[in-house]
């Protein structure tokens, strides 16, 4: 399995250590509810198809990635760093 | 106070099996540059050369090569004045530095290293694991340049030499 890094490019499996769901991302409020807290930190859905996922670049440039997959062909639809993201800096 | 003379991680050994060759390499004083926001154009000037492009490396002085985004390695020369632009560390005594070199350069390294080394080219540089060690390869005109940390020497060097035993005992079969 290979992972498109933007910046190094396809890279094994290997140099990337999974971190978890999309949802990581996703933080309430510091004030929010405890329920909201809760879903955030243990509330998943479990798709049959597209999802996102967190990956790190371990031993590479080190970078976090949104990996989105599909569940059900194991195909990599897209990857992209966090820090690229809109309101990431 | 006397003259303290620094030692190199790995004595400056070296192996060869059939013309290919496992050197250490003294890089003599290694700075990471860790450029702070918005500030890759000035820092550029200020070290006189473009900041690298991802995974790569120039020799225009000394070698800078890129390590991470907005951050990169000088080796080999003193770091210009870079305050308010980037923070910079020195890291000359924490890396162990060896060279590889010969026909069966790529084909060792391959056992360890999780790329098509034969594509890549002079000028090119990664940050990769060398087994289960972090590293900074950079391929050279005439072979591979690979930094790991000092604490691995001894292991990165008996991994790379295990490699090019075993390449060496297929050759001789």
């Amino acid at each position: 399995m290979r992972l498109n890094c933007p910046l190094c490019g396809p890279r094994d499996r290997r140099e990337f250590y999974y971190v978890g769901s999309e949802d990581y991302l996703n933080r309430p409020a510091p004030d929010a509810r405890a329920d909201a807290w809760d879903d955030m930190l243990y509330l998943r859905t479990n798709p049959a198809g597209e999802t996102k996922d967190l990956w790190y670049h371990e031993t590479g440039c080190g970078s976090w990635l949104l990996v989105t997959r599909s569940t059900t062909t194991h195909e990599i639809l897209s990857t992209e760093r966090i820090a690229d993201r809109k309101g990431a800096k | 106070m006397p003259e303290l003379i620094a030692k190199t991680a790995l004595s400056g050994q070296s192996v060869n099996y059939h013309g290919t060759t496992l050197a250490e390499a003294d890089l003599g004083q290694i700075t990471s540059i860790a450029v702070f926001p918005g500030k890759l154009k000035t820092a550029a000037t200020a070290l006189g050369q473009p900041f690298p492009k991802p995974n790569s490396f120039s020799t225009k002085s000394g070698i800078l090569c890129w390590t991470g985004p907005d951050q990169a390695f000088l080796i080999g020369t003193p770091i210009p004045d870079l305050t308010g632009i980037a923070a910079t560390t020195d890291q000359s005594g924490g890396w162990a530095a060896v060279r590889l070199s010969g026909p069966q350069a790529a084909n060792a390294l391959m056992r360890l290293v999780p790329l098509d080394l034969n594509q890549f080219k002079p000028g090119q540089s990664a940050r990769t694991p060398l087994g289960h060690m972090n590293m900074v390869l950079l391929r050279e005109k005439d072979g591979f340049l690979l930094l790991v940390f000092r604490s691995m020497a001894r292991t990165a060097w008996s991994e790379i030499e295990t490699a090019l035993k075993s390449l060496a005992a297929r050759a001789a079969l």
